[in-house]
C-alpha cells in the first residue's frame, strides 16, 4: 500500500487503470473517452497510462464514448469512462442502452451544473438525470472514497447477480481538482480483489442478438429482473466490503454513513461532500449540548431504504440537504426519503449549494437552527450558500 | 457465382423485411463474401433492427448487437478493439440505413473513419427513412416524394462516397446489387481488408419507392445503366476505379423514374437529371484518370 497525492479525477483514473490491468489475462480493457470540465483530468490521466491489453479510444463525443464502452463490454472486456454535466446529458441515451443491455460499465462523474447558461461548478443534477435508468449510483465525499468506490464498482458491476453499470459521482472541483493523500494498493492486491471480467451474454461465436425487439410482457420481465438485481446490490456490496477490508486492511465506506446519529434528535441528511461538512458541524453543536447527528447517503440507487429508515427511527427532526433540485417538486434526495421518517417527524428540505455554491459550516449550522425552531415541515426551502 | 454457398446464413428465413427489400439481398450476398470468417454485426435503429424479429429468437445467423441510432460505428469500435487486443479474427460489420449513415449517425461514422477503426461499414441506402414510414433523408434524391416532402424533395442527394473518400479510408465503394460478380469482388475485398471500409449500396425499397417488389434489381440496373448510380471504388481516398460502365441511356433513366411512383408528383424526367449526371461523371472520369473506360484491376 502506497500513499499518493491525487485529485479525485486522478484517483478515479488510477483506480480504473489498476482494474484495467487486472483484466490482462481476461478479455482486456476498452474505454471510450471525451473531455469535459471538470472531469477532463480523469480521461487525460487514463490516456497516459500503459495498460497491457487495453485501449482507450479518443472519440468525438460523450455519446460515442459510451458507445465504445458498450461495444467493448458486449465483447466481454472491462470498461470505464468519465464525464460530467452536459457530457453526461449527451451520453444519457447510451447510458440507458448500457443499463438495459446489462453491461457492467463503470463511469466516474464529476458533478457539474447543467447548462446553458454555462456554469462549471458542482451540482448533482447531472447524475440524477439517470436516477431511474438502471445504473447503480454512488456519491462520494473524499478522494479516497472515490478511489475505493471506483475499484469496488468494477467488482459490483461485474458480479453475476448484479451485472449492470455503476456510476460513481464526485462533486466537480470540490473533489475533482482538490489534491489529497490517497492510499493506493499494489497491482497484485487489486488482481486478487477483482476476478477476471466474465460477461455471460457477451458476443462470442453462438448467434444471439443483444438488444433486439421485445414484446410488452418480455420488457416487463426484463425490467423486473433488472429491478430485482438492483435491490440485491446492497447485499452484494456488503460482501465486497468484507473482502476489501481483509485484502486491503482498511474499511470501504458503506452504502450509508451515519455519524453520531444513534442518540440524536435531529439529523442532517445529505449526499457528497456536504456530509463531511455536516459531520464537522455535528461535532461543534454536540460540544454545545445539541443532540444532532448526520447521515450521508452514498448509495443512492438502489436506495437502501431499510437502512435509512432504521437510522430515521425515533428522530424528531430531519433536515435533508440537496445540492440539486427536481424542478417542480424539490430536492431529489428529500423527495425519495421523506416518507421513511417516523409519522409526525419534521422532515424539512433545504436546497443548498445549487449551481456550486460553497456550503460552509455556518450554512449548515443555520439549517440546524432553522429546523430546531420548526414545529412542522414546510415547502422545500432555498438556503443560499454563496 | 454459380457455386452453392454452404456457410451459415447471416440473415435467416422468417425475417420481417418487405418483399423485394434491398437489405435482404445485401445480406444474402454478404454471406458468400464472409464465408467461414467469424463475424459480429452491429445494427443501429433502422429496418435492420426490426428485421431480426423479437426476443429470444433472431433471424440473424451471427452474433449481433443493436445499437442506438447514432452509435453503430462507436459500438463497432469497441467490439473491434476487443477483437484486436485478443488476436481474435472476428470481423466487425456495421449494417446501417441512410439515416444511420448520412444523417444522425454521420458524426460517429466520420470519427470512426478518421480513427481508421477496423470496421466494415455497409450502408444500405434506400433513400428514405423506411422504418418510420418514409420520411426524407439527406440521401433522398431530388424530386422524390416522401411522407414529409409531399411535393417532392427540393434538395439534391448528399454525395456520401465523396465525403468518405475525403477521410482517406483504405476502401470505399458503391455497389450495384444488380451486378453480382462486381458486388462479390467488392464484398470479398471489403471483408478481408484491414482498417475502415465503407460500402454504399443502392437498396431498393418497394414500400418507399412505390415500386413493384419484383422489379428492385431491375431498377438498380437502370440506375447504373443511365449513369445515375455510378459504380466505382476508391482506394485510400485517392485511387478511383469505375467498375461498371454505364451507357448513359436516357431511355433507362426515364424508365427508372417512371417505374417508381415517388417521382410521379414532381414529374422528374431524364432531361431534368441529365446535366447533374454529366457533371458527376466528368468529375469521376477526372478522378479515375480514365477517359476511356477500363476493366477493374485484379
Amino acid at each position: 500500500m502506497s500513499t499518493q497525492l491525487l485529485s479525485a479525477n486522478h484517483a478515479a483514473a488510477l483506480s480504473a487503470t489498476l482494474a484495467a490491468r487486472a483484466n490482462r489475462k481476461g478479455k482486456g480493457f476498452v474505454s471510450g473517452v471525451y473531455p469535459i470540465t471538470p472531469s477532463t483530468e480523469c480521461m487525460e490521466y487514463l490516456c497516459n497510462q500503459k495498460i497491457e491489453k487495453g485501449r482507450v479510444v479518443r472519440v468525438e463525443s460523450e455519446h460515442s464514448a459510451m458507445g465504445v464502452c458498450i461495444g467493448g463490454s458486449a465483447a466481454g472486456a472491462r470498461s470505464f469512462t468519465a464525464t460530467s454535466s452536459n457530457g453526461l446529458a449527451y451520453m444519457v441515451e447510451n447510458c440507458i442502452a448500457a443499463a438495459n443491455l446489462r453491461l457492467p460499465i463503470v463511469m466516474s462523474v464529476a458533478n457539474r451544473t447543467l447548462g446553458p447558461p454555462w456554469n462549471i461548478w458542482a451540482d448533482q443534477g447531472d447524475a440524477l438525470l439517470l436516477r431511474d435508468a438502471g445504473l447503480i449510483q454512488f456519491f462520494c465525499a473524499s478522494n479516497q472514497e472515490v478511489f475505493d468506490t471506483v475499484l469496488s464498482a468494477f467488482r459490483l458491476a461485474e458480479e453475476a447477480r448484479v451485472m449492470m453499470p455503476v456510476m460513481v459521482s464526485m462533486e466537480g472541483f470540490i473533489l475533482s481538482h482538490n489534491v489529497a493523500p490517497v492510499e493506493v494498493p499494489p497491482q497484485a492486491l487489486v488482481d486478487d480483489f477483482l476476478p477476471l471480467t466474465d460477461i455471460p451474454h457477451r458476443l462470442e461465436s453462438v448467434p444471439h442478438t443483444l438488444g433486439q425487439m421485445e414484446q410488452p410482457h418480455q420488457t416487463e420481465c426484463h425490467r423486473f429482473q433488472h429491478h430485482t438485481a438492483m435491490l440485491g446490490a446492497p447485499g452484494v456490496y456488503d460482501e465486497i466490503r468484507r473482502d476489501f477490508e481483509i485484502l486491503f486492511g482498511r474499511a470501504l465506506a458503506g452504502a450509508i454513513v451515519p455519524y453520531r446519529a444513534e442518540d440524536a434528535d435531529t439529523l442532517i441528511v445529505s449526499m457528497g461532500t456536504m456530509g463531511i461538512t455536516a459531520e464537522a458541524v455535528v461535532d461543534a453543536l454536540r460540544e454545545a449540548g445539541a443532540r444532532v447527528g448526520s447521515l450521508r447517503v452514498r448509495l443512492f440507487r438502489p436506495l437502501p431504504v431499510d437502512a435509512i429508515a432504521a437510522v430515521f427511527a425515533g428522530k424528531k427532526r430531519i433536515a435533508v440537504l440537496d445540492r440539486n433540485i427536481g424542478l417542480g417538486l424539490g430536492g431529489v434526495l428529500w423527495s425519495d426519503i421523506r416518507a421513511l421518517a417516523d409519522p409526525g417527524a419534521v422532515v424539512q428540505n433545504y436546497l443548498t449549494g445549487l449551481g456550486g455554491g460553497d456550503v460552509r459550516p455556518e450554512h449548515i449550522a443555520k439549517i440546524v437552527s432553522d429546523i430546531t425552531a420548526r414545529q412542522a415541515s414546510g415547502a422545500p426551502m432555498l438556503m443560499e450558500a454563496v | 457465382m454459380n457455386e452453392i454457398c454452404n456457410t451459415a446464413a447471416i440473415f435467416r428465413q422468417g425475417n420481417t423485411n418487405c418483399g423485394g427489400c434491398g437489405m435482404s439481398i445485401t445480406l444474402q450476398m454478404l454471406r458468400r463474401a464472409v464465408g467461414a470468417n467469424p463475424v459480429h454485426l452491429v445494427i443501429p435503429a433502422c429496418c435492420g433492427a426490426v428485421a431480426g424479429g423479437t426476443f429470444p429468437q433472431s433471424t440473424f445467423g451471427v452474433p449481433t448487437i443493436m445499437s442506438t441510432f447514432a452509435s453503430a460505428p462507436a459500438v463497432a469500435s469497441g467490439l473491434a478493439s476487443v477483437a484486436a487486443l485478443n488476436g481474435d479474427p472476428t470481423r466487425i460489420i456495421v449494417l446501417a440505413g441512410d439515416g444511420g449513415t448520412f444523417d444522425i449517425g454521420f458524426a460517429t461514422l466520420s470519427a470512426a473513419a478518421e480513427r481508421n477503426e477496423d470496421i466494415l461499414f455497409i450502408c444500405y441506402d434506400n433513400e428514405i427513412y423506411g422504418n418510420t414510414g418514409g420520411q426524407r433523408s439527406s440521401a433522398t434524391p431530388q424530386g422524390a416524394v416522401t411522407s414529409n416532402t409531399l411535393e417532392g424533395k427540393l434538395e439534391q442527394k448528399k454525395d456520401i462516397l465523396a465525403v468518405m473518400a475525403a477521410h482517406r479510408i483504405p476502401y470505399a465503394a458503391s455497389v450495384s446489387l444488380a451486378h453480382a460478380d462486381d458486388t462479390q469482388k467488392k464484398f470479398a475485398h471489403a471483408v478481408a481488408q484491414k482498417g475502415f471500409r465503407f460500402l454504399h449500396i443502392l437498396s431498393p425499397c418497394p414500400t418507399g419507392w412505390k415500386s413493384e417488389p419484383a422489379l428492385g434489381l431491375e431498377l438498380v440496373r437502370l440506375a447504373v445503366r443511365s449513369g445515375l448510380w455510378p459504380v466505382y471504388e476508391i482506394f485510400d481516398g485517392k485511387r478511383y476505379a469505375v467498375t461498371i460502365e454505364p451507357d448513359f441511356s436516357d431511355e433507362a433513366l426515364d424508365l427508372y423514374l417512371s417505374l417508381q411512383r415517388r417521382f410521379q408528383k414532381s414529374g422528374m424526367t431524364a432531361a431534368d437529371l441529365r446535366p447533374a449526371i454529366e457533371r458527376n461523371w466528368q468529375s469521376l472520369r477526372a478522378l479515375s484518370g480514365r477517359i476511356i473506360p477500363g476493366k477493374r484491376e485484379g
